[in-house]
């Protein structure tokens, strides 16, 4: 049995090498296990309580916007969502045809939610409608043991409880875009359920409005299904911001010149630069931009030809016509090239060259000193003014009257408006300034443009005692009166050009003689505008047709009138715009005063209006 | 027992006193601790898992009693047929596969899921340990002999490959490759067949199933795909080394009771067990694997017959396989290959197979002082 025992011997060798090696790899296993279990252990903890530990961010509910008496512009109203969780419900068609049996769903939306709900975790509920009424929530809630997985909750949805009134102001939330996202770091933006401020106060305040994102800490599964929460802090919600506005006031000018086809109206402070009332027509519903119109609905929006989505007041560009006038004659006057006491003789006609400049009054207004000038607003007077001191004094000027740049009022897209000079005009266009363009200019017209505000601004600044005010819609830190930087002017000029707008309004011969208050023992002073859109060729004026009443409505002039009330102690400015309203006198002034009425009955300022007569009554 | 069969030298009650009775005890132990960790599995539930894999357990376990008590002479005279009967049911299975356009392991017999590739890993064995018993070193010497067993071990193989099941396939292949090393083959000759697969590797990687070439790429590079197919090494490490030295309590383990963890009750079983009962807990449960080793070991250093010594380190050299080729897939020392781990995990064909090991290891002890001659009709 030689060969025997050495088989057995081979064998036992190989045996012994095998089990040799086995017991070497279960040494090497156990040394893994050390490395893993005992040496890195440390990471590994760490790592999974990344997995477990869930962190969700909790919206923090916008901050309110409130009017200057703290009544509420924009607020949070719970809306009532109703949502289906696909894994409670056998049959998820049938549960959502229920549904739309009890409250209107589309079918199309159906589609979607079904489709939605089959993609997501089973567990996930895919949101269908959320903006239920109370009733329609009543109507779910009774038949609910009928509809499993149908869920009922409520989110807070941000409303606008004047809807149109105060679109442009406010602005509006909508759903984060990829720019926004891009834009910011804030992990909030990611939610899908977060808005942000996308237009007006609520872009530009929106940090403010917003808050501090609370943090909750759930443990969750593999599948992300959240078991339990661990940790939880709610965060700080936004702040509530009271800004300028009356309500009260901006409803009535939201309301007195909704009749007309496309305005703007903005009220101010003189002292402050408080934004009191502002209104663009035509306006538009915010509420249905919460979360992100439809496509229809935006491009009806946005090709209106009356631009709803433009607030005329801050982006509105328009000749200022007459309104100009002021700043003509304090440019003048501020020269030495006239004084008070100048006058010019009007024919009706102004010749330069073989240009010939027309005064609106087609006879003339003879012959006139400054304050009549305004009164009657003649346009021969300025023309003559304004070659005598020259364009870029008039624009230097209408600067310090805040026209010509932004003003920074707090709300974004503020357009500049546009006063020429010859610098501007040879870089802009290449071509040397005209005489005949300094004419035009002197009546705020040819390239000279102006926004609604600025108008208003300029209005205030001319009867506050020359402050050089900023407007505003939430109080900025230096808004006191006493602070803001005063326009060095000679005293008797200015004392005439307000003299001039007394006169407008209360004297004998004055454009807007309609536009008196109806308060007794308080004066209105302002100015008329007429800016045309049109050049009057030679042949339509002697047909006459410049004066028609039927233009087409896109031909006719605009109409403007900025005021300040009261007359001996100035506390506010309207200005107005009727686009395309004809002549100031009759479509722009009589809203103005209304506004202004309006204005004085609520005087948000609460100033004492018929105490300060420091002015002198008469120029 | 077949009257065919001369009547055992032994009584019953003799073999089953002289049953290994250590290693009968160390097994139900393994058993029960693997309740435990389906019973966590389940996140603290007899069902679905706990409960069956016991049912499963005491039905296997008096199998392998049996089997136990089976005269060794039986084993050895129907190796081949169990063996062939094997093959033809992974040909079914094969068969079948191609029908159902898929993956197909199993064969349902109604009752009970048959997976004949486990059922290989067994008989592959007991075929071998015939062959080599009945071979003479010179005939091992040969090269030509050498081809019978070499189609034995590559027959089963490439049936299990076509399923396709490469964790099965490599694991047949080293048992095989084992027991011929045990029956004396050639060192040079396992470096040249070593030199063939290296260079066959590139022709292998090219017949991959695309998902098998995912857990190959995978395993090289977890991170490479952290949520997809690198998902399951990655959580399998992170609950290993969160467990650290003590582990994180009987149903605490945040790994597996939140799911983060993949096929916690079968391939990843060690896994919870390690993140819940610590590197010590492990460390005790790898130690009781290897005592089970070595107990195989030394059965077949005393057993009289060179089948039953062939029989014995194979069975288990095919359990400590099991355990270490798993080990090292959860500890993402390999890819991951679907091995499960004998006796902890859920499932039955596994926990049958090992079972079935087992018996034939016990009878190869209570038959050790019996000769076997070698051809079956000199018996």
């Amino acid at each position: 049995m030689y060969e025997e025992t050495d088989r057995h011997r081979m064998f036992t060798r190989r045996a012994l090498i095998l089990g040799a090696g086995q017991l070497g790899l279960f040494g090497v296993l156990l040394g893994r296990l050390w490395q893993l279990q005992v040496s890195d252990s440390e990471k590994y903890a760490s790592l999974a309580e990344d997995n477990r530990v869930n962190t969700k961010l909790i919206v923090p509910a916008r901050g309110r916007i409130l009017d200057r008496l703290g009544r509420p512009l924009a607020r949070n109203v719970p809306a009532y969502r109703v949502r289906v969780v696909r894994e409670r419900t056998p049959d998820l068609r049938a549960t959502l045809e229920a549904l739309a049996e009890l409250v209107p769903v589309s079918p199309r939306r159906l589609e979607e939610v079904e489709k939605q709900a089959r993609e997501l975790r089973a567990f996930v509920p895919v949101p269908i409608r959320d903006d239920l009424s109370w009733e329609e929530v009543a109507r779910i809630a009774v038949r609910a043991p009928e509809l499993p997985g149908i869920l009922l909750d409520q989110a807070l949805l941000r409303d606008y409880p004047h809807g149109p009134i105060l679109a442009h102001v406010l602005g509006y939330v909508g759903p984060v875009n990829e720019r926004e996202l891009e834009a910011e770091r804030d992990p909030l933006l990611a939610l899908p359920e977060f808005r942000i401020g996308k237009k007006g106060i609520e872009k530009r305040y929106d940090k403010r409005l917003r808050g501090r994102a609370g943090l909750s800490k759930v443990e969750v599964n593999a599948l992300g299904r959240e078991i339990r929460e661990l940790d939880r802090d709610e965060g700080d919600p936004g702040e509530d911001l009271r800004i300028s506005l009356d309500l009260d006031l901006q409803r009535f000018c939201f309301d007195r010149l909704a009749r007309e086809k496309a305005a703007a109206a903005t009220v101010i402070d003189v002292h402050t630069g408080a934004v009191l009332a502002s209104v663009s027509i035509p306006s538009f519903d915010p509420r249905p931009f919460t979360n992100g119109l439809t496509a229809a609905a935006w491009r009806k929006l946005s090709h209106d030809p009356l631009f709803p989505l433009v607030d005329k007041s801050i982006r509105g560009q328009y000749p200022p016509g007459s309104t100009f006038k002021m700043m003509t004659a304090l440019a003048a006057l501020e020269k030495g090239v006239i004084d008070p006491s100048h006058e010019v003789f009007c024919s009706g006609v102004f010749t330069l060259g073989d240009a010939r400049f027309h005064c609106w009054k087609t006879g003339g207004h003879g012959r006139l000193a400054l304050v009549q000038a305004i009164a009657q607003s003649c346009d021969i007077y300025f023309y003559d003014v304004a070659l005598r001191v020259g364009v870029d004094a008039i624009a230097a000027m209408a600067r310090r009257f805040g026209l010509g740049d932004r003003l920074g009022i707090d709300l974004p897209g503020e357009r500049p408006g546009l006063i020429p000079t010859r610098a501007w005009k040879r870089e802009r266009l290449g071509q040397p300034w005209q005489k005949g363009e300094t004419v035009v200019t002197g009546i705020g017209q040819g390239f000279v443009l102006t926004t609604p505000l600025q108008l208003a601004v300029m209005t205030a600044r001319l009867c506050n005692g020359l402050r050089m005010i900023r407007p505003w819609y939430v109080r900025p830190a230096d808004a006191e009166p006493a602070e803001w930087p005063r326009i060095e002017l000679p005293e008797d000029g200015l004392r005439a050009v307000l003299r001039g707008m007394y006169e407008v309004v209360n004297g004998a011969r004055g454009t807007a003689r309609r536009a008196k208050l109806p308060i007794p023992g308080i004066t209105l002073a302002g100015k008329t505008g007429t800016s045309q859109v049109k050049r009057i060729t030679r042949a339509e004026r002697a047909r006459g047709d410049h004066k028609r009443k039927d233009k087409p409505w896109r031909e006719r002039d605009h109409a403007l009138f900025v005021c300040y009330a009261p007359f001996e102690a100035p506390r506010y400015a309207v200005a107005v715009v009727v686009e395309h309203g004809g002549s100031g006198s009759k479509a722009a002034a009589p809203p103005a005063r209304d506004i202004m009425t309006r204005t004085l009955e609520i005087n948000p300022a609460g100033a004492d209006l018929l105490a300060a007569r420091d002015l002198p009554r008469k120029g | 027992m077949r009257g065919r069969l001369r009547a055992s030298e032994l009584s019953l009650e003799e073999k089953f006193r002289a049953l290994h009775w250590p290693f009968v005890l160390l097994v139900p132990m393994l058993a029960m601790i693997g309740y435990a960790v389906l019973y966590s599995a389940a996140g603290g539930s007899h069902e679905p898992w706990a409960w069956r894999h016991a049912v499963r357990f005491t039905a296997g376990f008096f199998v392998m009693l049996v089997i136990a008590l089976v005269d060794i002479r039986f084993w050895f005279r129907w190796a081949y047929v169990i063996f062939a009967g094997t093959l033809v049911l992974l040909v079914a299975v094969d068969i079948a596969g191609s029908f159902s356009k898929g993956a197909q392991r199993w064969l349902n017999l109604g009752f009970f899921q048959l997976q004949p590739s486990e059922l290989a890993k067994v008989t592959l064995v007991m075929a071998l340990a015939r062959f080599l018993h009945a071979a003479r070193l010179e005939d091992i010497a040969r090269p030509l002999f050498l081809l019978v067993p070499l189609a034995m071990i590559g027959l089963p193989a490439a049936l299990v490959l076509l399923q396709p099941d490469l964790g099965t396939a490599v694991m047949l292949i080293a048992v095989g490759g084992g027991m011929l090393f045990l029956g004396g083959v050639r060192w040079w000759k396992f470096a040249l067949a070593g030199g063939l697969v290296a260079a066959a590797l590139p022709v292998l990687w090219a017949n991959l199933r695309d998902y098998q070439r995912q857990r190959v790429l995978t395993f090289l590079d977890p991170e490479r795909d952290p949520l997809g197919a690198g998902y399951h090494i990655i959580q399998s490490k992170i609950a290993l080394g969160s467990g650290g030295m003590f582990g994180r309590g009987f149903l605490n383990g945040t790994q597996s009771q939140l799911d983060f963890l993949p096929e916690k009750q079968t391939d990843f079983a060690f896994t919870l067990l390690a993140e819940e009962s610590g590197f010590v807990g492990a460390a005790l449960v790898l130690t009781l694997y290897f005592v089970i080793v070595f107990l195989a070991f030394l059965v077949g250093m005393r057993a009289q017959s060179h089948f039953g010594r062939l029989l014995a380190l194979g069975v288990g050299l095919n359990f400590s396989l099991y355990v270490i080729i798993n080990v090292a897939m959860i500890a993402g020392l390999i890819p991951v290959v679907g091995v499960p781990l004998p006796l902890i995990s859920y499932g039955g064909t596994a926990m049958m197979t090992t079972l079935l090991g087992f018996g034939l290891l016990l009878s190869v002890d209570v038959h050790r002082q019996m000769r076997i001659p070698r051809y079956p009709s000199e018996l």
